[in-house]
């Protein structure tokens, strides 16, 4: 095996990987979270009669730009890389606690969120039948040209915000939204924190920085996510 | 007082361990191991096994004794090793759950005893320094920063007892290997071996069946010798550097 390879499959790489995806996913969730609140009235410069204006445009051109196309196949790899990274983490960790537990076992932890860091595996395999489902819903239906079209200045677009505002209506998939974005939040707590302890960026000045900044984007991302449906679906 | 200890006995390697129950008259003067002591004086007096745990110097430097009570490696005292954790921390009539260290890493040999082995040989693959023999040089020859001191220091308080990877919900031996890693990267002395020091013992970590660590922290909470999670983001850096400037293949 060569040295790279040596390291990849080491268990401090494998983290390493784990800490370098994630915060890509970490960025594009504040990316998509930009284009989503477009689909709130008050947030989108959509003129009168036009509803959904700037959200199909962006759709659009989030779609076709060249370069965000080649961005989005790395995100791609990146969600199923992170995936299977994590599989292979807990599996061997499952193997190194061995079949005999505790009979009792008292879970201190010093400084991260005992729940979420002890879950992680659990909440990314519901976060990831939750992107299953979201790219099923809208980005599979928009390829197979299932999405009804809008015309813009004579130009043609996908009307994805008809896709999504029907999708709202249903309260049982507004709920199943909200919940997996909880989901994220406990995710994105233990996650953001710990992709830089998995880089070595651990310091006394930074840390306490890091670790807010973290918690303020844990709460503040998916809230921003989880308000959308839940407008649309009361007020719209 | 009086206690009731619910105990994990098991005859060897490969039997089938169970927990029995005894009652014990402790003293609150008494350590938790002079209380287990007590114990086995009874049991041998009834001609029965005396229950099978470590120990050695029995003031929390050797890291020779280590068992789970109540849940929690060392017990609850924070800072403690199970030698010097008196039972006065302990209620009158407590029952106390005593079960051996668990990790697929660390094999029970008999009862409350671990095989940990293979921590002795992650410090062979790499935990050192090269020392040229002779008479030992001046004391202050090589000037070294206070914090720096500091910092190796609180590193090589690390006394090797397993207690992290007991914590551990991964069983990972992190916060042990970057102990030790620490302790000697941060010195001149350690500067030698430094580039291959992390791999090689890394190396040796997963060789051993260790767990990965996921930052849950619980191997810091539950550390006897106060060691902090920031000696696991130094060795995550020493083996970053290590594997993208070492030439050389382990």
């Amino acid at each position: 095996m060569s040295w790279f390879s040596d390291f990849l499959a080491s268990s401090i790489g494998r983290k390493v990987v784990m800490s370098l995806t994630g915060l890509f996913l970490i960025l594009f969730l504040m990316v998509h979270l930009a284009g989503n609140l477009q689909l709130l009235p008050f947030l989108a410069h959509d003129p009168a009669g036009e509803l959904g204006r700037s959200f199909n445009l962006y759709s659009r051109f989030m779609t076709s730009n060249p370069l965000i196309k080649t961005v989005s196949y790395l995100l791609y790899a990146s969600i199923l890389v992170h995936a299977f990274q994590g599989w292979v983490l807990w599996s061997r960790n499952r193997k190194a606690r061995g079949s005999q537990g505790y009979a009792i076992k008292v879970n201190k932890v010093a400084g991260a969120n005992a729940f979420a860091a002890t879950k992680m595996g659990w909440l990314g395999t519901i976060i990831f039948i939750f992107i299953v489902i979201h790219m099923y819903q809208f980005w599979l239906q928009m390829k197979l040209g299932k999405a009804p079209m809008a015309v813009y200045n004579g130009k043609e677009a996908e009307d994805l915000y008809y896709v999504v505002a029907e999708a709202y209506k249903n309260l049982g998939y507004v709920i199943f939204y909200v919940v997996s974005m909880a989901i994220i939040a406990f995710h994105l707590d233990h996650g953001f924190q710990s992709a830089f302890q998995t880089l070595g960026i651990n310091h006394k000045k930074y840390s306490p920085l890091i670790k807010w900044v973290g918690r303020a984007y844990a709460v503040l991302v998916p809230l921003g996510f989880a308000i959308i449906p839940i407008y649309m679906y009361f007020f719209m | 007082m009086k206690l009731t200890l619910k105990i994990w006995r098991q005859k060897g390697p490969k039997e089938r361990g169970r927990f029995e129950t005894y009652q014990v008259e402790a003293n609150p003067h008494m350590s938790f191991l002079e209380m287990l002591d007590v114990l086995n004086e009874e049991l041998i007096a009834k001609k029965e096994e005396p229950v099978v745990f470590e120990h050695d110097c029995r003031e929390g430097i050797c890291g020779t004794c280590g068992m789970v009570i109540n849940g929690e490696p060392h017990g609850p005292l924070p800072g403690t090793t199970t030698c010097q954790l008196h039972m006065r921390h302990f209620r009158d009539g407590e029952t106390i759950v005593i079960e051996p260290f668990r990790a697929s890493a660390f094999p029970v040999m008999k009862d409350l005893g671990v095989d940990r082995s293979a921590m002795d040989r992650i410090i062979q693959a790499g935990g050192y320094i090269s020392v040229n023999t002779g008479a030992a040089q001046d004391a202050n020859a090589i000037p070294i920063d206070k914090d720096t001191a500091s910092q190796s220091f609180d590193a090589a308080a690390c006394i090797g007892c397993g207690a992290c990877i007991a914590a551990c919900p991964n069983a990972s031996a992190m916060l042990f290997v970057s102990a030790k890693v620490s302790h000697l990267a941060l010195l001149p002395q350690g500067k030698v071996e430094a580039k291959h020091r992390a791999q090689a013992m890394v190396k040796q970590m997963d060789l051993e069946g260790f767990g990965m660590c996921s930052n849950i922290t619980a191997c810091e909470a539950e550390c006897p010798k106060g060691i902090t999670v920031e000696n696991i983001a130094r060795l995550n850096r020493e083996f970053l550097s290590s594997s993208l400037r070492s030439e050389a293949k382990l």
